[in-house]
């Protein structure tokens, strides 16, 4: 941070003190002072944006699985392997973390997507759980101690750009026939199916959509912290997703965005706030996600993202009327 | 072998307890209480307290948490289920109201409990060994047995002779036309919580005596088998549940004396996904498994 | 004839909710299903767009044998439907709706949008202005933004017909379509239905309301208890003893 006074420079006059100047409102320095200090909470922010987005997928046809945190584990160690034992690319083993779990959601999604949307739900549950207890038990990968030492690939840079191109996915979904199709099964699939939308079909592309992605973070996350370990990607990884994606909103793709970044800066504020007060941070986190996810789900069921939508519509109708 | 039946029914007595819980429900309002393995494990917790902390002794201790079950079972029901009837989508939002609630209480036991296992106090749990037939049972396992199947004798006289029980089966069998004939839904829901509730915290005290080992992630690792089981026996089935619950619990033994016990969760799994391929309205359901 | 039943038959347990039902629509048709409340009408509407399997008997479209397809393949095929309890989609717009009901029509895919083709842009705009041109026949086009749950009954079975017809399918299941609707709404759901008939689509038509069926319809089958009674034009409807005595509990 900018502080002290002007410090006379090597030529021996004083530079401009830039502190009062208005028309700067940004000191370039205090932007790269800023970015060091808070780059790893925005590259998590990053993640669990995609996170989010992959838990948007299908929720986005009314769907509930809670299997993102199994996919995104598959991501993270198909990657981790290829890079510490076959030394490829970044790009060809990100794409390996993406497409593995993708693999993996449609035998997943195929005999249950067919069912009531209870059953994916449990279905999901049973695979995270699976995948986890595979790993803990699979010592080629050191099992419940996981694999650290994974050199450091992803920065700020491929997050947001992951970040960036799945955005525009999604956004460019919405509007298309598969994305009218889309909205038509989570408001109703019956009344969808009587109207030739093959249900099953578009939530399973959404499935294995969201298993992608959250492959996709689980493999940038491990190149970014150097490691991988199965306590990452328990079940209450997978409650984090859906919290970001539920609280942010579900309507639009900048919904789960905004909860993710919202919900990744809290428990920062958090760990502050918990150590003074005497509450372990780890409960106290544990606790803020159900009860905001509970506040959101029976107050705000469409997310905060849509506390801007109904302000927006309220000037605009006022914007008319005067 | 007479040793691993006995422990197959043992655990099985357990997980049909559980997922009993997870029926009843299911049957009335047609929705999963994805909080049912919380109270499982808080009312594990609530005994230990009881016992340990209040000196009470287990014989007392154990109606005594089972009662708060229940009535955590009237707060999930009235904070997560109730306010979320009238809503169009109202499958997942159950599901994701309920997954909050556990969220919450999982919060509540490690901050109260601590993330490390705890224990009953030395002399609580009676550890005398009896001989059947060339198997070395404990007085426990039992008694747990007996306590289990008393608990589902008691259900099944609750549902088949009293008035409430005709009510929650009106009420399961169609929702509107229970309450066209005067039944007062709201309050068979509530106690359909309350008795489901009670049954999922009485398997939480019985398996936290079973194993000695309470921590607040244990409902995790229960839930699964619980899905399992009313997914096998078929969501909304109470005989489905007994049955597929004893029948998990004994394949979970058989499968870990063969080939160790790292495949102890793989079973449940297997058999979850078997059956969604093959049967997915499993043995007992009726065949509502299909969206259209 | 364009859809055939023959001998259809649906339980729920062990009530017989359609008894070997047996009649056929002609091509073109308006075609009356009428009974009284619990005939199986609505039923029959479920059986012939796929939601529910018949357990005996089956269900032909032009040749084909629709009665195992699911919702989705009988859909795509040409068949249509309203419900009895209004099935909008409640969150989304009247227009919105109503673009969803064009999914069979649409030929834009996601790889153009993802491209940024003109394409997309363009395939969705005459998707849009499709549905506005569905929304003013059923003179709802000033509510185009309007959230379907808001607005009033009669306004809803218009923008589920729009829906309904914005798939341009061959066969129109229109399940008690002017219910709730006062008198000068019915008359103009009545011509709006007869407009559509003319203009090749073949109307399935259940209703309550016995005078507009003996208006529009050119042919009518009558239910009782999950059977037919009585077939033919509405002369003879009238005047046959079975449907009164169905409608009034007497014996013929």
């Amino acid at each position: 941070m900018a502080g002290g006074e002007p410090r006379p420079t090597e030529t021996g006059s004083t530079p401009v003190d830039h502190r009062y100047d208005a028309s700067l409102s940004v000191n370039l320095q205090d932007l790269r002072d800023f970015f060091l200090t808070y780059q790893s909470v925005i590259g998590f922010a990053g993640i669990n944006g995609l996170l989010a987005l992959s838990v948007y997928a299908t929720l986005s046809c009314g769907q509930l699985s809670l299997a993102n945190a199994g996919f995104m584990a598959i991501g993270a160690y198909a990657s981790a392997l290829l890079t510490v034992h076959a030394s490829l690319p970044f790009a060809v083993v990100l794409l390996a973390g993406t497409v593995a779990p993708a693999l993996l959601a449609v035998p997943l999604g195929l005999p249950v997507l067919r069912l009531r949307g209870v059953f994916l739900a449990i279905a999901t549950i049973g695979f995270g759980e699976v995948v986890r207890l595979g790993f803990v038990n699979w010592e080629y990968t050191n099992g419940a101690l996981g694999l650290v030492g994974i050199p450091q690939r992803a920065g700020l840079g491929s997050i947001l750009a992951a970040l960036a191109v799945t955005l525009f996915l999604f956004l460019r979904l919405r509007g298309t026939r598969t994305g009218c199709a889309l909205e038509a099964i989570r408001e109703d699939e019956a009344a969808a199916r009587t109207m030739g939308i093959d249900s099953t079909a578009h939530k399973l592309a959404m499935l294995t959509l969201g298993a992608a992605v959250a492959g996709l973070a689980g493999a940038l996350e491990a190149h970014f912290t150097f490691m991988v370990s199965p306590g990452g990607y328990t079940f209450g990884r997978a409650v984090d997703m859906l919290v970001f994606a539920v609280v942010g909103g579900t309507a639009h793709p900048l919904g789960p965005l905004v909860g993710a970044a919202f919900l990744t800066a809290l428990p920062e504020i958090l760990r502050a706030a918990g150590s003074s007060i005497g509450i372990p941070p780890g409960p106290l986190r544990l606790f803020l996600n159900g009860a905001i996810l509970l506040a959101v789900i029976l107050f705000l069921p469409e997310g905060i993202a849509s506390l801007w939508r109904r302000y927006g519509r309220r000037r605009v109708r006022e914007g008319h009327a005067a | 072998m007479t040793q691993q039946v006995v422990n197959g029914v043992f655990l099985g007595s357990i997980y049909a307890l559980f997922a009993l819980g997870y029926t009843l429900v299911f049957g009335v309002l047609d929705m999963l209480n994805l909080a049912h393995q919380a109270v499982f494990m808080l009312c594990a917790f609530v005994a230990l307290s009881l016992v340990a902390g209040l000196h009470l002794h287990i014989l007392l201790a154990f109606p005594v948490a089972v009662v708060v079950a229940g009535l955590l079972g009237l707060l999930i029901e009235r904070i997560a289920f109730r306010p979320l009837r009238r809503r169009a989508n109202s499958n997942i939002s159950g599901l994701i109201s309920s997954l909050a609630l556990a969220t919450l209480f999982e919060s509540i036991a490690l901050g109260v409990w601590g993330p490390e296992v705890s224990r009953f106090p030395f002399g609580t749990i009676p550890s005398r060994q009896l001989r059947i037939g060339g198997a070395v049972v404990q007085e426990l396992q039992l008694v747990i047995i007996c306590v289990s199947i008393l608990m589902m004798v008691a259900l099944t006289v609750l549902l088949r002779k009293t008035p409430l029980g005709r009510q929650i089966r009106a009420v399961a069998e169609s929702g509107l036309s229970a309450r066209v004939l005067g039944v007062h839904v709201d309050r068979v829901v509530a106690a359909s919580f309350f008795i489901s509730s009670a049954l999922g915290g009485a398997a939480g005290v019985l398996f936290g005596l079973a194993f000695n080992s309470i921590s607040p992630d244990v409902g995790r690792s229960v839930e699964l088998k619980g899905l399992a089981v009313i997914i096998v026996g078929g969501m909304g089935s109470m005989p489905g549940a007994v049955a597929a619950g004893f029948a998990l619990g004994l394949l979970e033994v058989f499968t870990v004396a063969r080939f160790g016990s790292s495949y102890r969760d793989a079973v449940s799994f297997a058999a979850l996904f078997l059956v969604l391929i093959a049967r997915p309205r499993g043995i007992f359901g009726k065949a509502q498994g299909r969206v259209a | 004839m364009l859809l055939e039943l023959e001998r259809v038959s649906r339980s729920f347990g062990g009530v017989h909710a359609v008894d070997r039902c047996s009649f056929a629509v002609r091509q073109g048709d308006i075609h009356g299903l009428i009974g009284p409340n619990g005939a199986g009408k609505t039923t029959l509407l479920n059986l012939v767009s796929g939601l529910i399997q018949p357990t005996g008997g089956s269900i032909v479209l032009a040749g084909r044998r629709i009665d195992r397809l699911p919702p989705h393949r009988i859909a795509a095929l040409g068949v249509a439907r309203t419900y009895q309890n209004i099935r909008l989609f409640p969150d989304l717009s009247a227009i919105s709706n109503v673009i969803a009901g064009e999914h069979l029509r649409r030929r834009d895919t996601v790889l153009e949008s993802l491209l940024l083709l003109p394409s997309a842009r363009r395939e969705q705009e005459t998707a849009r202005e499709r549905a506005r041109a569905l929304l003013a026949r059923v003179g709802l086009l000033e509510r185009a933004e309007e959230r379907a749950a808001n607005l009033s009954y009669g306004e809803q079975r218009r923008v589920e017909i729009a829906r309904a017809l914005a798939a341009d399918p061959a066969v129109l299941l229109l399940d008690e379509p002017t219910a709730g609707m006062n008198p000068a709404e019915v008359s103009a759901v009545g011509r709006l239905i007869a407009e559509v008939a003319s203009q090749g689509h073949t109307v399935l038509l259940v209703e309550h309301n016995v005078k507009l069926v003996m208006s529009i319809c050119r042919t009518i089958t009558v239910l009782d208890f999950g059977e037919v009674i009585a077939e033919g034009p509405p002369a003879a409807i009238a005047t046959s003893p079975a449907v009164i005595a169905a409608y009034l509990g007497a014996k013929p």
